[in-house]
């Protein structure tokens, strides 16, 4: 093990330079996050993410943004486990009828200020499950969203613009 | 005769279901496949319910025979089976949420999906009015002294999908635990109902995003079974090699995440890294990391240009170079090792009595995996090996992926060898029929049942998770382990809750 870890050492690192934030990401949050909230967020973020009915599919990517190559936690953001600790919601899937109460409940534990950010075309709008008995709808159907990501599900470095977005308001 | 052969004998046969007959049958010849299931002389693959009908598909294992049993209930009722066949329950309750058609006789009557907050209740049968506040659940009791109980989730810790675990404990020994899911139940059975074929192959891509292409594969070949149609050769290959990344991509994921809940990070650095590869090389070689909407009824709906052959022959050289040193470096690390052998040991007795697949069943001595029986091409012409394990625990689940992942990557090759150009997509005519496919999925066998109606539409579509025969045997594997071992049991099973929930 000694040996992979000094040949991890000589290796160049394989995390990539950051992308440049998402310049709708930028217009949507500019128009709807005020300056005071934005200073008190300052330029560290602890994200709870919530899967209010996703596929998992916009999990997985969003999984990925902690590997080697996206490295999310260099620019201070970072994921934490209770909504308590957090500044952003990060909403995946359409809401169901199941999850809703969850969702509302995870909101009102999470302190303000706080931005929702919901992410994958099913937060949008309830994407392909729009209309069904057990779908409530997208996001701002429940909670009122900041900052919507689109994608099926939105590859890491979508997700990464997005989340850049949100420290350069900030 | 074999057991399904005796069960079919003078029932109805439904002409236009394939490839494996589906039979009306009379309530005796139900009772009598209970009987079969409750002495393990067959096994279920599944049971679900149309408005005034039950479908139960099953398996001989010794003989590779598949069957659907059909059962008329006009009057909203059958014999239960999961009364006498455990792993029946859950379905059976689904029945009673979904349709409104009971189970006589069934032990347990609780809701299971709807927890009363839907639009209404038995979305595909009555419709009836919800019950004005969510309706409460009961947890199985576990009474004795000392005796307590944590309630955990819908919403978990980590990034991770919603559902609630009610552990009973003594001290810090589990002595019950129960899950209740459903919380991400979407009404896929409804929106499936009526829908174009094509908006149908993408909910069935959507059912549990991490089986995309399993999912999309077990859908299309059920449509291609009913309306009696084949793919060309090249779009079985790539069906192929996409399924084979799709289980590279997983299993890596999950050899890292396992790792990670024994506190070893570095495993899970390496296989983040080489699991990104995997999921790059898809994205440049199909234009979707996770292959979505690439496998279509019919066909592909992506080909794999020279560039792209060559991209994942890289892939392959590199993952041949650098995933064996993972395996070794789990073996050599007695810390890793020591959480993971003898926890969250699973017998092979409920395994097989659960039916249960993918590394869940292999990790406890079941062989089955649908690449092999039933089999689907191109994988009858394809040289691979099915990994199993005898010892049931965490460790045993993890040696299968790592085996897994070589025998994938032979897989990927082999199409790669394989593929001569041709046509990616054959023509699917507007016409009604019925089918069925089993497809292995990289956590097990995902069951499609499609009927389609006369204008070509979906009239009832039926997606069986390889979870649903998984979830409760998590229940009993972790019995008798201490609490802070769940995340590791969990993860080695690594359950689905989307493709459970529906
Ligand atoms: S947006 Fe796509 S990936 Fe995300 S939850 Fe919806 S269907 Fe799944």
């Amino acid at each position: 093990m000694r040996d992979r870890l000094l040949l991890e050492l000589l290796r160049a690192p394989l995390t990539e330079p950051a992308p440049a934030p998402d310049e709708a990401a930028l217009a949507e949050l500019a128009a709807k996050v005020d300056g005071a909230a934005r200073r008190r967020l300052g330029r560290s973020l602890a994200i709870r993410e919530v899967d209010a009915g996703s596929c998992n599919g916009c999990e997985l990517e969003i999984h990925a943004l902690n590997n080697v190559y996206y490295d999310l936690e260099r620019f201070g953001i970072r994921f934490v486990a209770s909504p308590r600790h957090a500044d952003v919601l990060l909403v995946t899937g359409p809401v169901t009828s199941n999850m809703r109460e969850a969702l509302e409940r995870t909101y009102r534990a999470t302190p303000s200020p706080k931005w929702v950010v919901a992410v994958g075309d099913c937060a949008v709008d309830g994407g392909l499950f729009a209309g069904s008995y057990a779908v409530v709808g997208g996001v701002s159907a429940v909670l009122p969203v900041d900052l919507h990501i689109r994608g099926c599900p939105p590859s890491p470095t979508t997700l990464l613009k997005g989340l850049l977005a949100l420290l350069h308001v900030a | 005769m074999s057991a399904l052969a005796a069960l079919m004998r003078d029932a109805n046969r439904v002409t236009s279901h394939q490839p494996w007959p589906r039979v009306v049958v009379k309530r005796q010849a139900w009772s009598a496949a209970i009987d079969d299931l409750s002495q393990r002389r067959l096994t279920l693959l599944s049971l679900w319910g149309e408005a005034a009908a039950v479908q139960m598909a099953l398996l001989d294992e010794p003989t590779g025979e598949i069957a659907v049993l059909g059962l008329d209930c006009p009057d909203g009722r059958f014999p239960s089976v999961g009364a006498r066949h455990s792993p029946a329950q859950r379905l059976e309750r689904t029945i009673a949420d979904l349709f409104g058609i009971v189970a006589e006789g069934a032990g347990d009557v609780r809701p299971w999906l709807d927890h009363g907050r839907w639009a209404m209740r038995q979305p595909l049968g009555a419709r009836v009015a919800s019950p004005e506040s969510p309706m409460p659940y009961a947890f199985l009791s576990a009474e004795g002294e000392g005796l307590h109980q944590i309630p955990v989730g819908p919403v978990h810790a980590g990034i991770i999908e919603p559902g609630h675990f009610r552990f009973t404990a003594n001290g810090e020994t589990v002595v019950r635990l129960e899950a209740r899911l459903g919380y991400v139940h979407k009404g896929i059975d409804h929106l499936m109902a009526g829908a174009e074929l094509e908006t149908a192959a993408k909910l069935a891509g959507r059912t549990s995003g991490d089986s995309t292409v399993a999912y999309a594969l077990a859908f299309a070949r059920a449509v291609e079974a009913a309306l009696a149609v084949e793919p060309p050769p090249r779009a079985h290959l790539l069906r192929a090699l996409m399924a084979e990344l799709e289980r590279l991509a997983n299993h890596l994921g999950d050899i890292g995440a396992v790792c990670n809940d024994a506190a070893f990070a570095l495993m899970h650095a390496h296989c983040g890294m080489l699991r990104e590869q995997v999921l790059r090389t898809a994205d440049a070689c199909f234009g979707h990391r996770l292959m979505r909407d690439r496998v279509v009824p019919g066909g592909v709906a992506a080909d794999l240009d020279p560039s792209g052959q060559a991209a994942v022959g890289a892939l392959v050289e590199l993952l041949r170079g650098r995933f064996p040193a993972l395996p070794r470096l789990y073996d050599n690390t007695a810390s890793l090792l020591d959480r993971t052998v003898t926890t969250g040991i699973l017998r092979p007795d409920l395994v097989r009595q659960f039916g249960a697949g993918g590394y869940v069943g292999r990790g406890s001595g079941r062989a089955f995996d649908a690449r092999r029986l039933p089999g689907h091409a191109p994988y009858d012409r394809l040289d691979f090996t099915v990994p199993v394990q005898q010892e049931g625990d965490v460790h045993a689940r993890l040696r299968i992926r790592m085996d897994e992942v070589e025998q994938s990557l032979r897989l990927v090759s082999q199409c790669l060898a394989r593929l001569a150009p041709g046509p990616l997509r054959a023509e699917l005519p507007r016409q009604p029929g019925e089918g069925m496919a089993l497809v292995e999925g990289f956590r097990g066998d995902i069951l499609a049942w499609i009927r389609l109606g006369p204008d070509g539409r979906v009239a009832r579509c039926h997606l069986r998770d390889p979870s649903w025969f998984q979830w409760p045997l998590l229940e009993a594997a972790i019995e008798g382990n201490i609490v802070a071992d769940f995340p590791l049991c969990n993860k080695s099973f690594n359950c689905s809750y989307s493709g459970h929930d529906l």
